[in-house]
């Protein structure tokens, strides 16, 4: 049995919360995106059919390379980073939705490929990174490869209860309360902070070990 | 042992009552409803939804078909008293097809574009309903607010707007917003009028009130005594007193007698939301950022 060399001195427990909320954001922003679309596209199935597929897509793509990109010295830093630039691609949701989806709705008549499209520019980046973040989180946690399956289990149980809990807690109560935009603000504010935060946490204790080093 | 078999008994009888009044004809699960037809001698219905209170959506008398049958559609006539001329007509929502084919009646040289999600639905009434279409009457198989926005860029208006797309299982939120009712304002000519069917109960009221009055200023309402139904009128410029001055009420009477309607009793039961506000001002507007409608109307 050959360890795989991980001097991870952060608790695990961080970046199961990190996976926690990357999953809740992803399908309540998924939720949001119905919303957002409605005023140009409708609201029928297909505007979900859309969303849908290119959330399946970005995810399937996202998990392609965050599991490339695991594969290069892997670091709590390189992580949060993901976090952050998560965030910042999410941005243009919020400023930009309306200019883009009427662009789209000028130039293509039919709403299915119209939301099709909207959805594609909205949607495709911000869900691609977040994507990348479920086996960047299985490289962080695997210490041997024995138990690899079993942490590959339990962060998929972690991440998609918090999809299950954003879903609901988007559905029943967020849109209930407060406007589209400031929902998805939040979403950027926690996915950003917890990035910094994972950053941080792999900076002090870098430090920590240098100094440790030293004596 | 004598009370269970009766109390069985009429178990029996209540259960044979609603299935042996109405016959359904016809039977379609569309992507948007479960479609009935039925006939219960004399009158045909549509219906939505099998158990919901608000089920019946249009219904017609075989006998008779130019006599309006529903409440609402009635009410819906109110708009003749602001606009009774209405040259070019757009309605949202068809149902049977029957304000289609009353108007067409009524006002044989204009223009009516209707407009139906649900592609089932317009097959029903052409089939079940006797929905006339012609050069005048076109359908589209399209979602109320992107022909809206459509008929922007194509520069088009129209005299009267119908918004009859809801049907109380299931509301089409992004036709309840700010944003939405600014368009179909846009949309309307100079004298231009918009009538909504829409709801009278449930929380919804009064967030619903609120976001007409901030789009058009205060509104005329008429609601029905035994449903849950009430009409909302507004215009593009906002109403006038001399509003119902130009109109012939004995002439407009005597055209929609032999449809049922009392327009004389319809405009008795007008309100001007200027003299009587039911609604808190501070109510919250349902705007494209804000539009729990369906949570709203479910507390």
């Amino acid at each position: 049995m050959k360890d795989i060399t991980n001097t991870q001195t952060y608790p695990d427990v961080l970046i199961y919360l990190l996976a926690f909320t990357s999953g809740f954001s992803i399908m309540g922003i998924e939720l949001l995106g119905g919303r957002i679309l409605a005023p140009f596209f409708g609201s029928s199935v297909h505007i979900w059919g859309s969303i849908i597929a290119v959330f399946m897509l970005s995810l399937s793509l996202g998990y392609l390379l965050g599991g490339k990109l695991s594969t290069r010295s892997p670091s709590l830093t390189i992580y949060g980073l993901i976090f952050l630039f998560a965030a910042i691609t999410l941005l243009p949701i919020i400023l930009f939705s309306q200019s883009i989806m009427e662009a789209v709705f000028i130039n293509i008549e039919d709403s299915r490929y119209g939301s099709l499209v909207a959805s594609m520019v909205l949607f495709f980046i911000p869900t691609v990174i977040l994507g990348m973040l479920s086996p960047y989180s299985v490289r962080l946690l695997v210490k041997n490869s024995n138990e690899s399956g079993q942490v590959a289990g339990k962060l998929y149980f972690v991440s998609t209860l918090g999809s299950a809990l954003g879903t609901i807690m988007t559905s029943f109560y967020f849109i209930l309360w407060f406007e589209i935009n400031p929902i998805i603000y939040n979403y950027i504010g926690v996915l950003a902070c917890l990035g910094l935060l994972a950053i941080f946490i792999d900076k002090t204790q870098k430090t920590d070990k240098a100094e440790l080093s030293h004596v | 042992m004598f009370k269970l078999l009766w109390v069985l008994w009429v178990l029996c009888l209540l259960l044979n009552m609603s299935f042996a009044h109405a016959k359904v004809i016809h039977k379609e699960r569309s992507l948007y409803h479960n479609i009935l037809v039925t006939d219960d001698g004399d009158l045909r219905c549509l219906k939505f939804n099998v158990k919901s209170a608000h089920t019946q959506q249009s219904c017609f008398l075989k006998s008779q078909p130019n006599k309006l049958v529903f409440n609402y559609t009635k009410l819906l006539m109110s708009g003749l008293l602001l606009n009774p001329e209405p040259k070019r007509i757009l309605i949202i929502g068809l149902g049977g097809g029957t304000m289609s084919n009353t108007l067409m009646q009524l006002y044989p040289q204009s223009h009516i574009d209707n407009v139906e999600i649900d592609q089932a639905v317009i097959k029903v009434a052409r089939d079940y309903f006797g929905f006339v279409e012609n050069n005048q009457i076109k359908t589209y198989q399209q979602d109320g607010r992107i022909f809206i926005k459509r008929a922007l860029l194509k520069k088009q208006s129209y005299d009267w707007i119908i918004l009859d797309a809801f049907n109380g299982d299931y509301i089409p939120e992004h036709l309840m917003t700010q944003e939405f009712l600014q368009e179909a304002k846009a949309l309307l000519s100079e004298k231009g009028i918009l009538s909504s069917n829409t709801f009278s109960l449930s929380k919804l009221y009064a967030y619903e009130s609120a976001t007409y009055k901030a789009v058009f200023g205060n509104f005329f309402q008429v609601s029905s005594i035994a449903n849950s139904n009430r009409i909302i009128m507004v215009s593009k410029n906002g109403f006038t007193h001399h509003n119902f001055d130009s109109i012939n009420l004995n002439a407009l009477n005597n055209k929609l007698a032999p449809y049922d309607v009392d327009i004389k009793l319809l405009h008795r039961r007008m309100i001007n939301t200027k003299n009587k506000q039911s609604w808190s001002e501070h109510t919250r507007l349902l705007t494209d950022q804000y539009s729990p409608a369906n949570l709203l109307n479910a507390n």
